[in-house]
């Protein structure tokens, strides 16, 4: 058990909202991921870090099961991960998912993209919807684009509309696939900005990402994957200041 | 190289040779000296064909007059159409009733034109359609309202080809769509059915379903049961052109990136869900080129059904050609016949565009 886990396990709060459990994954002969111990309490913001190729991504996305695990367990918010669709369903709703490439629905208005996981899977009324969606469009800055269709936006602004999209479901957790890596430089503040005020308001957040100013300044704990494996996760202070594996430290020289 | 202040920079028109009449005359006609070649001989062959055409058509012709008074003239006689046009377009339908198919088109046009409007796209609009199928079915059928009965075997004509087509062409589609989800599926015995039904129907053609429909299928049904022989041709119709739908829509489906699937998954969609609000509304968009291309053959295709002793509009013009007083104005009458079939075909064309152009969301 390292620090961090001691820590975790004398916190107040009861269970913790995601649980992974020496979780493995291979693609085909490929171990993807090994043995991958992690949990995450409500209100945490986690920034995981590596090389690419080293299952980050792939990580976050077993979380919601865009990809399936094959050994040990994930548990999120009391529900088990398993081929279950009811489960799977159930854990979806619960968590948000902001992809690299936004991925907003192209045929539908930007107001229709956010209402349509309210209307259809939380069986919200339409008007109610329709408020809500508008009100998460302010509080990401960009409800006058509401009646617009996504091919009409910045990247900038999709990401943004895509997060808000995610924000719709309310959910008790966000994942972010490094969510500026397909922007132009001058638009990532706009979706780091974003990110910031939720942090700020208490939201369970994993984010995949490059930007190691969004680490420094907002993570509680910072996470170096490499080869599938988490090699050290820390304070964000520790983490940058003394890392402690080799890895870790050339990783950093590379990037910083 | 630096660019000029703005101040100072001066706006020339270009060059007189390059716009207007002389400039659209030389880039497209005279570019080179192949072109302006090329140019030159269709000119003069246009001088060769046209002129005489329109003689022949416009200046020479008659228009409406018995058949006898098309022996003496050079030009078209165009009177063929209008002294059988009942029997081109309705065939056998009994004299006297031929109000009847002609209301029942004019209400199936009336809705088709109806339906063109997205807007019109509601609930609603499926209840028009059942009132008017069953108003349509009341007309040719009859045997209500002191009507007489008209067995199928005596649709005939434009009715017949309209109905087939139509129909065709309706339920071919949610069964091509199902189909090629079906192709997709995850589940073994799903995806081998369709792979062996789309490639068993698309292996085949059209006109030995149709012979199957007429001829072997009813040695398969119990003595005394008999199925209409039109909604037979229907089915087959119907089969047919589903297995090709299919194909498009799995294009279509193979299109969507992955992205469009995880984003759904990821608000919790369902798997219905994904496919009706997301990976559908796309595909179907992507797919309306080619999908317009098989609705208009299957249009046409419709022709086939002479084979098995139906009497589509082809097969009634071409029993008015074969009565001894008009034989011989047979190009007359398949140019009318063309003229037709093309106005369906290119409103039909006209349209997907229209709809692409109105579903185009920027991307």
């Amino acid at each position: 058990m390292n620090e961090i886990e001691q820590q975790a396990a004398v916190t107040p709060a009861d269970r913790p909202i995601i649980e992974v459990k020496s979780m493995h994954k291979w693609y085909g002969d490929f171990h993807v991921l090994s043995d991958i111990n992690l949990h995450v309490q409500l209100g945490e913001r986690i920034v995981i870090c590596g090389p690419s190729g080293s299952g980050k991504s792939t990580l976050i996305r077993c979380i919601n099961r865009l990809e399936e695990h094959k050994r040990g367990q994930i548990i999120v918010n009391g529900t088990e991960l398993t081929n279950d669709i009811k489960n799977i369903e159930k854990v979806r709703a619960e968590v948000g998912m902001v992809f690299q490439h936004f991925n907003l629905f192209p045929h539908l208005s930007i107001i229709d993209n956010l209402t349509l996981g309210p209307i259809w899977v939380r069986k919200t009324p339409k008007k109610e919807a329709d408020e809500m969606a508008m009100m998460f469009l302010e509080k990401v800055h960009i409800a006058e684009q509401a009646k617009k269709f996504p091919g009409q936006l910045s990247g900038g602004q999709q990401q943004r509309v895509a997060i808000a999209r995610s924000l719709c479901m309310k959910p008790k957790v966000m994942l972010f696939d490094e969510p500026t890596s397909a922007l132009d430089p001058e638009m990532i503040k706009e979706v780091l900005d974003v990110m910031i005020d939720l942090a700020e308001e208490g939201m369970t957040m994993l984010v995949v990402t490059h930007e190691m100013g969004f680490a420094k300044s907002v993570a509680d704990r910072v996470m170096f994957m490499d080869e599938g494996q988490i090699v050290e996760q820390n304070t964000p202070h520790v983490f940058f200041e003394n890392p402690q594996h080799e890895r870790t430290k050339l990783f950093l020289s590379q990037i910083l | 190289m630096t660019n000029p202040p703005v101040s100072s920079r001066e706006y020339l028109k270009p060059p007189i040779t390059e716009v207007g009449v002389i400039g659209w005359l030389r880039g497209n006609l005279f570019n080179s000296w192949y072109n302006s070649l090329l140019t030159v001989v269709v000119l003069i062959l246009l001088w060769q064909l046209v002129p005489p055409f329109f003689r022949w058509a416009f200046i020479d012709s008659v228009w409406n007059t018995p058949a006898e008074a098309c022996r003496d003239i050079d030009g078209a006689c165009w009177s063929i159409i209008p002294r059988n046009i009942s029997f081109i377009l309705f065939g056998f339908f009994p004299d006297g009733e031929q109000w009847r198919p002609g209301l029942a088109m004019a209400l199936m046009l009336g809705l088709v034109i109806f339906s063109r409007n997205r807007k019109h796209w509601k609930k609603s609009l499926g209840i028009y359609w059942s009132i008017g199928l069953i108003a349509m079915g009341t007309l040719m059928y009859g045997g209500v309202f002191g009507m007489q009965v008209v067995e199928t075997a005596r649709w005939s004509g434009l009715p017949l080809t309209f109905m087939l087509a139509l129909f065709g062409m309706v339920a071919a589609y949610p069964l091509g769509v199902f189909l090629a989800l079906g192709r997709q599926s995850r589940m073994p015995a799903i995806k081998t059915l369709c792979v062996v039904y789309i490639e068993m129907i698309r292996g085949v053609p059209l006109i030995s379903l149709l012979f199957m429909s007429s001829v072997m299928f009813p040695l398969f049904l119990p003595e005394g049961v008999t199925i209409d022989k039109v909604l037979r041709a229907q089915v087959a119709i119907i089969l047919f052109t589903a297995a090709y739908i299919a194909e498009v829509v799995r294009g279509g489906l193979q299109a969507m990136p992955r992205g469009q699937f995880e984003a759904a998954d990821s608000i919790g969609l369902n798997y219905n869900q994904t496919m009706r609000l997301i990976i559908l509304p796309q595909a179907l968009k992507i797919v309306i080129p080619p999908s317009v291309g098989i609705l208009l053959s299957a249009f046409k295709d419709t022709s086939l059904v002479v084979i098995i002793a139906l009497y589509d509009v082809l097969k009634t013009t071409k029993v008015t050609l074969s009565n001894p007083k008009w034989t011989g104005y047979s190009t007359e009458a398949y140019i009318f016949l063309a003229v037709l079939y093309f106005i369906c075909c290119y409103a039909m064309s006209n349209y997907s565009r229209k709809l692409e152009k109105e579903l185009h969301t920027g991307r």
